[in-house]
Parts: structure tokens; sequence; C-alpha cells
């Protein structure tokens, strides 16, 4: 008997830490403008000391001021969607549920668009406009998964196959609307393209207050889904089974959709529907770490980071000077992923 | 002993661990209906370190007697208390702490190793993130040694025979230092040799832990070899509650179970049951 300890937890996150790091300064420094190693790591020092003026060069400047804040954007991103996936596994004991798969991004993408067409006539005061769009897709979440789950029943069951259906119907449909709705107002600036909400881009500037929303709403909701991590655990062997051993199953299952819900919210109110993420990442983590809970939601975390960081750096290199949409480097990659495990359960 | 360090005086002034008096439950499919299926009032007491076995046919009311034991459900009327409280006001965590529940097994979405699924009972006593202290391993150590198990240890879950697999889910439910332990067919699907190992197992631990054990189960001469006590059920309605060779009468078990056989007493005293062909018809049933 060898159970998880926290240290276990800590070196194995340590671990994941350093090759996101690694990651992290290689995606600085590829892209259209070259940059030396040495330089790059001056210019860290610099902006870690809060020393911003005493950058080198304008070429520096482009380094830290468009593609730090841009992979600062991914990590968080590829954070909550992988964290995302993780929770919503475990909930519907389904191994290739995720916010994409679920369609719970597109209803997030939704909810966001009807935010920014609501937005301008509540006349809010400037600090809360920023939050219109998160809290448009946190709804827009909330509800898509509520309808999945309950289309996804048979018999007061959840039922596999349905719930992976009427998850991929709605994110059609939902879809469908988005179209409706971008091209009809297409005249108006402040709405993304289609390919964002659908696809999913990290190649936008953001608000610096959504900034602080993005981060302190990745914490919270991560934090609490970590609190939860034993539950979930026991959840995975069944409602009945996790009851009998203590959990309370109503409330896990509440506060976990919410925190679910509100990280794919988050994510998909600044980077569009990216999908796969939450899907593939944890398999990973599982096949390298196990399948509990508590050394999977960290490492997920850390993991979906680094998918996210490669990929947008992938996206924004391969066809330089044009990009790609980050989505379509995650579906690239997720999407052979996703048909081989289908493939493995149901054969 | 893990089980009554945690009992209260309460138990030890009635000596009465137990008590289900004239719980009923209906199910129906929707409130305007008349119910489905009715559990009519049933009462019985059990003592720390008694066996009752639940028998009834199928659709009797067996698991939904088990399911109100241990709180899960609501009875319409009546009310079971374990150890002077009401099983089902408890709190899930209090709730575990005092019950373990073995039920037919439900398949594991990822595999796990033995001593993962047996600290799972430690859950009870842990709160938010925890992590297992060297207690919790030293009692699901304990746990899989009561069963004899502790060299399935290291083993997957899902690369372990029936029998086996039975013993590491026990040793889960004694990890969680039950004062009740509840079994839904836990002979269900195991050769005789396991069987009877998995109640003789069970008669020992009840005896040196102390443990009020409710079992489900359809094995007629197991349960009168084991049990202390014998509640019978049919069509809901508890027909007769007691000792088994007070339960064990032919009309009462041919009339419950529709099929002649006979009753008679083994050389331990305890009663035992044989089916008998249908004489005139042989191929008939």
């Amino acid at each position: 008997m060898r159970p998880l300890t926290f240290q276990g937890v800590l070196l194995r996150c340590g671990a994941l830490a350093v090759v996101l790091f690694i990651v992290v300064v290689i995606a600085l420094k590829l892209g259209a403008v070259p940059v030396s190693l040495y330089g790059l790591g001056l210019d860290l020092l610099h902006v870690l000391l809060g020393k911003t003026s005493e950058l080198s060069s304008n070429y520096d400047m482009i380094v830290i001021d468009i593609r730090l804040p841009r992979i600062l954007l991914a990590i968080i991103v590829g954070a909550s969607l992988a964290v995302a996936g993780t929770a919503f596994q475990a909930l519907l004991r389904n191994p290739l549920a995720d916010p994409y798969v679920l369609g719970v991004s597109s209803g997030s993408s939704l909810g966001a668009i009807l935010a920014l067409i609501v937005e301008p006539h509540l006349a809010l005061p400037l600090a809360f406009a920023a939050l219109v769009t998160p809290v448009g897709a946190f709804l827009g979440a909330v509800a898509t998964i509520a309808v999945v789950y309950f289309l996804g029943r048979r018999e007061g069951q959840i039922d596999s196959s349905m719930l992976l259906l009427s998850g991929i119907i709605s994110a059609s449909f939902l879809s469908a609307i988005i179209m409706f709705l971008i091209t009809t107002l297409s005249g108006r600036g402040d709405l993304r393209g289609m390919s964002f909400w659908l696809m999913g881009d990290l190649s936008g500037a953001l608000q610096p207050t959504l900034r602080w929303v993005l981060g302190i709403g990745f914490l919270v909701a991560t934090c609490v889904t970590y609190t939860t991590a034993s539950d979930l655990n026991l959840l995975l062997a069944g409602e009945k089974e996790a009851m009998h051993l203590g959990v309370d199953v109503r409330r896990v299952r509440l506060v976990v959709y919410i925190a679910a819900s509100l990280l794919t919210g988050l994510a998909v109110s600044v980077s569009g529907a990216i999908g796969y993420v939450g899907l593939l990442v944890p398999h990973v983590m599982r096949l390298i770490f196990g399948s509990d809970h508590r050394i999977l939601i960290p490492t997920s975390a850390l993991g979906g980071a680094i998918a996210v960081v490669i990929a947008d750096t992938l996206a924004r290199t391969v066809v330089a000077p044009s990009e790609l949409p980050v989505g379509a480097m995650t579906a690239l990659a997720g999407a052979p992923l996703f048909i081989y495990l289908l493939r493995r359960k149901f054969a | 002993m893990p089980a009554s360090s945690t009992s209260t005086d309460h138990s030890r002034a009635s000596d009465i661990r137990l008590s289900v008096e004239q719980v009923s439950y209906a199910y129906s499919a929707n409130p305007s209906q008349a119910p489905l299926f009715t559990l009519e009032a049933s009462s019985f007491q059990a003592r720390p370190g008694e066996i009752v076995a639940i028998l009834g046919p199928n659709a009797s009311g067996k698991s939904t007697l088990l399911k109100l034991i241990a709180g899960a459900q609501q009875p319409l009327s009546g009310r079971v208390l374990l150890d002077g409280f009401v099983t089902n006001s408890l709190t899930p965590r209090i709730r575990a702490q005092r019950i373990a529940m073995v039920q037919q097994e439900s398949p594991l979405l990822f595999p796990s190793r033995a001593w993962e699924f047996v600290l799972q009972g430690r859950h009870p006593y842990s709160r938010y993130l925890r992590f297992e202290s060297r207690e919790d391993v030293a009692i699901a150590r304990n746990a899989l040694a009561q069963v004899g198990a502790e060299h399935l240890s290291d083993r997957w879950m899902d690369q372990i025979s029936g029998g086996e697999k039975q013993r590491v889910i026990l040793a889960r439910a004694l990890s969680q230092q039950p004062l009740l332990l509840l079994l839904d067919e836990p002979t269900l699907h195991l050769d005789i040799g396991s069987q009877v190992g998995l109640l003789d197992t069970l008669r020992r631990l009840a005896a040196e832990n102390r443990y009020t054990v409710v079992v489900v189960t359809h094995e007629l001469n197991l349960a009168a070899q084991y049990a202390d006590q014998i509640v019978l059920l049919h069509r809901g309605k508890s027909l007769r509650v007691g000792p088994p060779a007070a339960v064990y009468q032919r009309e009462l078990l041919e009339q419950v179970f529709q099929t002649p056989l006979s009753v008679e007493s083994s050389p331990s005293g305890r009663p035992r049951v044989t089916i008998l062909p249908a004489t005139d018809t042989p191929s008939s049933r």
C-alpha cells in the first residue's frame, strides 16, 4: 500500500511546472520576430523586477507586450478547460465527456454573444461592463449542461451514448444559432468573427479588467473543484456507492457542476470554443499519474496549460505570417484521439 | 474493537443496537397514482454480534427494507434506530461512519488496485481534501487481513475472481469501522466454497468486532446455518420474524416460495430445506 501523499502531488506538479516553464520559454522565443534566449532571459528578469522601462529594444517589447500576455491567456484557458473536462468526466461517469463534446462550450459562446448584444442596452458602469461576457458565457454553460443532462437520461439513469449524442446535437444546434446571430450582426465591430466563437482563438487582445476576472475566477473554481477530489473518486464508482461511503452526492454534484460551468464560461468568453483540450488532457494525465482526482485535477490543469500553449504556438507559427485559430490545432490532434478512445471503449 | 469504541452508553443500557420500528414504504410512478409496490409495516430488533437474514422471493421488498435500514430512503411511516439515532436523519458522513453497505457491485470506470479500493472505506473520516494517514493505512491493512485477503492488496480489482472481489469489498466495509454491516446478496454469483468461506468470515467478524449484520439473501440453507434471526418477507409483508427454527416451517415456506419443499432439522439444530421435484409432471415447472 502506497497511498497518495501531499508531497507526491507537489513533486509531480513541480515536474509538470518545469515542463510548462520550458514550453513557455520556447513559445516566447518562436514567432515572426526572432529573439535570442539571452535577451529573453534579461527581459523576463526586468519584467519580474518591475523595471519594464529598462527593456532593451523594441523587438523585445513585442515579446513582452504581445507574446507573453497571449501565453498567459493560453495557460489559464488550457488549465480551465482541462479541469472542467476532468470534472465533467467524473460527474457524468463518462470518460468521453468534455465541455466541447457536451455542447457546453457552444452554449457558452451563445451566452457570451447574447450578453454582448444586450450589454449596450443595460447602461452598466464601466467596471461591470467587462463582467457581462463572462457572466453570459457562464449562464450559457449552466443552461446547456442542464439541458444535455436531462436529454441524456434514459429511465432515470444517465445513458452514456445518449448523453454524448445529446451533447453533439446540442453543439451543432447552438452553432447554427451562433452563425445566424454573427451573420445578422456582422456590422457590429465589437462582436468577434465566426471562427473565434466556433473554433476558438487566442489572438485577440484582452481588456485589463477581464484579465483579473479570468485569473480570480479560475483560481476560485479550480480550488473549489479540488476540495471535492476525494468525493469525485468515489462518485466514479456510482452515486449509490458514493453515498454509502459518506459523500453528500447532491452537494458535490451541484458544486462541481457550477465550478466546471464557470471554468468553461470563463475560457470561452476570452478564447471562444476551443475543442478537445478538456477531453484529451485528463486522459493523458490519467495514463501517466493514475485516476485519483487528488493528483488528476492539478496535473490536468498544468497539462491543459502546456497543451494550449503548444497548440497556440503552432497555430501562430506553422503558417506564419498568417495564423490559424488555436481550435484548429487542438481539433487536428484531438479528433483522432477521440475516435481512438471511442473505439477502444465500445469495441 | 473498532466497533465498540464508537458506540454510546445508550446501546449498552438496552443492549439493542438496531431497532426497526414499523417501517413502511411505497413506490409509485407519480404521487397521484396508486403505489406500484408497498412495503407494509415491518419491525425487528438486533443486538451487537447478531446476524439477521432477510429472506423472501423476488419483489418481496427485501432490498427496499435494506435501503430503509441504511437510511438511504425516508420511510413512509415508522423509523429505524441505530443506537438511538434515526438512521435517515444522520448526515451522509456520520451515517457512513456507523453503517457500511456491501452492494451488488457496480462496474468500475477506471481500474483501481485492491488497497486503493479498501482505503475508500476511510473516506467518511476525512474532510475536504485529505490524504490518508498512517492510521488509515493500518486500518485498511487490518481490514484486508481480517477477511484473509492481504495477498490481494496489490492486485487490480478487475483482475481478481468474484469471490476474491467480494472479500475486498467486505474489507472496504470493515475499514469504515461500522456498527452495522448491511449486505445485499453478497453470495450472488459465488461458487459454493466461496459462499461458505464468505459467510464463515462474516460470522467470525460479527462475533469478534460486535457488528450487527443484516444480510439480504436467496440462500435458504445458508441463512438457516448462519443467521440468528430471520425476517421472512412476502409481497411487501413481513410474515414472520424469529430464529430459523421458528420461521422455517414447511407450509409457510411452500406458500411464500411457491414450490414444494421439505424442512428437516440438521445435526446442529438448525433447519435444512430440500426442494422437492414436482413428482407428477417433472418437466412442466
